[in-house]
């Protein structure tokens, strides 16, 4: 069980909210109780970077990477904005 | 004609007592060379200049006088013309400038900056890590900020009143009233007019030091190199789209220009730099843009209008540290900012070996123009 930090982009997709608690014990577990409950999201996770305790996954054992109660997740998809016209999510869930 | 009986060579340690005693210092390097530092009190009359010159400025043919230049062989042929002159108690430093410098002996770097610029910049001279050196570097630095809007505004604005000398700004867009509330480089007067003209009547009012280049254009495969072809220190990635971000990043890889990168949305905003060779590149990040059905609409944006003058203002203290040398840029780290929380978040960024433009075999070759999601 851990925090996961919803990006704003993504909100429309947690119902507004900021902060998901997960269930899990590797980031994939997360991601997939994330995405049970919140079923548009899954796509656009496909397109973000997840950092735990601040260090991307793919730099530890991407989706295996194991996940403490303490660790707070980031979910960082691409923001294009420089004035607020657009911004997306981003990178592939592989 | 007087005639010396002495040496006409003096070692280090000689010249050392001879500066403390009543000897002129006569430097006859380059203006260049004098401009990085000479020894105090000296007298600077290039090589080429001393046969005209010498008469005017060395009046006093019986005083002592140590030549130099930097190793020892001009002072030498320095020394045949004084000598020939009737400067009789004329002697030369054979070992030279930088040998007297690197032996620690005093040395003083002399001030090229205006009397109204050590006004203007007097707060930056006090400081010990950036001082006239840093503010010189300031001075001579080009930055080229793609983008007059949110980001690029107080960005500018403070790499203006920073003394950077060169800003060249692109940007194709005209001042909205919506701007306003945000871009806080132009004014209620300005409505209708291009921003890259606005920006630039606003800095060169803040700074006349400044030098403003205008590219009154949006950034695409064509122009792209033309315009970083005028050679710019550090790009700011104030971009509002995802075609253009991309463009900036393959060139910056490509030109090796390190980026600084900045981007908002509603209450968040995020920074860091793009250093080519250092650190990831945005590709690293996000090898390509997202398809065009999972980005969110434009009518999902808004920004608060202060936030790009937090993230704006963070682009402009990473560039400015880039240009000076000083500190340690955000280089391979993300700093996430909420403005509801008011907290920053750091985390790490790592180059990507399989990244598709800065990686082993990079699959990206040449620019690519992506489809635009939403009219800006
Ligand atoms: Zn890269």
């Amino acid at each position: 069980m851990s925090v996961v930090r919803i990006p704003p982009t993504l909100r429309t997709d947690t119902g507004g909210e900021r902060e998901v608690i997960a269930e899990g014990d590797t980031v994939r577990d997360l991601l997939d109780d994330l995405t049970a409950r919140f079923p548009t999201l899954e796509s656009k996770l496909e397109y973000a970077n997840v950092y735990v305790g601040g260090e991307d996954i793919r730099t530890r054992d991407g989706f295996e990477t194991r996940v403490s109660a303490s660790d707070t997740v980031i979910l960082l998809p691409a923001m294009a904005g420089g004035s607020p016209a657009e911004s997306a999510p981003h990178f592939p869930r592989s | 004609m007087a005639t010396s009986s002495e040496t006409p060579t003096v070692s280090l340690r000689e010249a050392a007592d001879l500066l403390a005693g009543e000897a002129l210092f006569l430097d006859v390097r380059e203006q260049g060379e004098w401009d990085l530092g000479h020894v105090p009190d000296a007298l600077h009359i290039p090589l080429g200049l001393l046969e005209d010159r010498a008469a005017d400025k060395l009046p006093d043919r019986e005083r002592d006088i140590v030549v130099y230049c930097a190793h020892g062989r001009r002072s030498l042929a320095a020394l045949a013309t004084l000598r020939a002159l009737g400067y009789g108690r004329s002697r030369h430093l054979s070992d030279g400038f930088e040998e007297w410098e690197k032996s620690g002996f005093p040395v003083v770097v002399p001030s090229t900056l205006e009397p109204d610029q050590r006004r203007r910049y007097s707060r930056h001279l006090l400081i010990p890590e950036l001082g006239e050196a840093g503010q010189r570097r300031l001075l001579e630095s080009s930055v080229l900020l793609i983008g007059a809007g949110g980001l690029g505004s107080p960005a500018s604005l403070y790499l203006a009143a920073a003394g950077v000398g060169t800003l060249g700004i692109v940007d194709d867009d005209v001042v909205d009233e919506s701007n306003l509330q945000r871009q806080i480089a132009h004014s209620t007067q300005r409505l209708g007019d291009p921003k890259v003209e606005s920006a630039r009547d606003t800095l060169t009012a803040l700074n006349p030091d400044v030098k403003v280049k205008t590219f009154n254009e949006r950034l695409t495969s064509e122009n792209i190199d033309r315009i970083l072809a005028e050679g710019w220190d550090v790009i700011v990635d104030g971009a509002d789209n995802f075609p253009t971000r991309y463009l900036v990043n393959d060139a910056s890889v490509w030109h090796g220009i390190p980026v600084v990168h900045g981007s908002i949305y509603r209450f968040e905003g995020q920074a860091t730099v793009f250093k080519p060779g250092e650190g990831p590149c945005y590709r690293c990040l996000f090898p390509t843009p997202p398809p065009p059905e999972l980005a969110p609409s434009c009518a999902e944006g808004g920004v608060l209008g202060v936030l790009p003058g937090v993230i704006g203002s963070l682009q402009a203290n990473e560039t400015i540290k880039l240009v000076a040398g000083i500190g340690e840029p955000l280089i391979g780290r993300l700093l996430l900012f909420d403005a509801l929380s008011a907290t920053f978040t750091e985390v790490a960024l790592r180059r990507d070996p399989n990244c598709p433009v800065c990686g082993e075999h990079p699959t990206v070759t040449e620019y690519i123009d992506y489809a635009e999601f939403c009219a800006a």
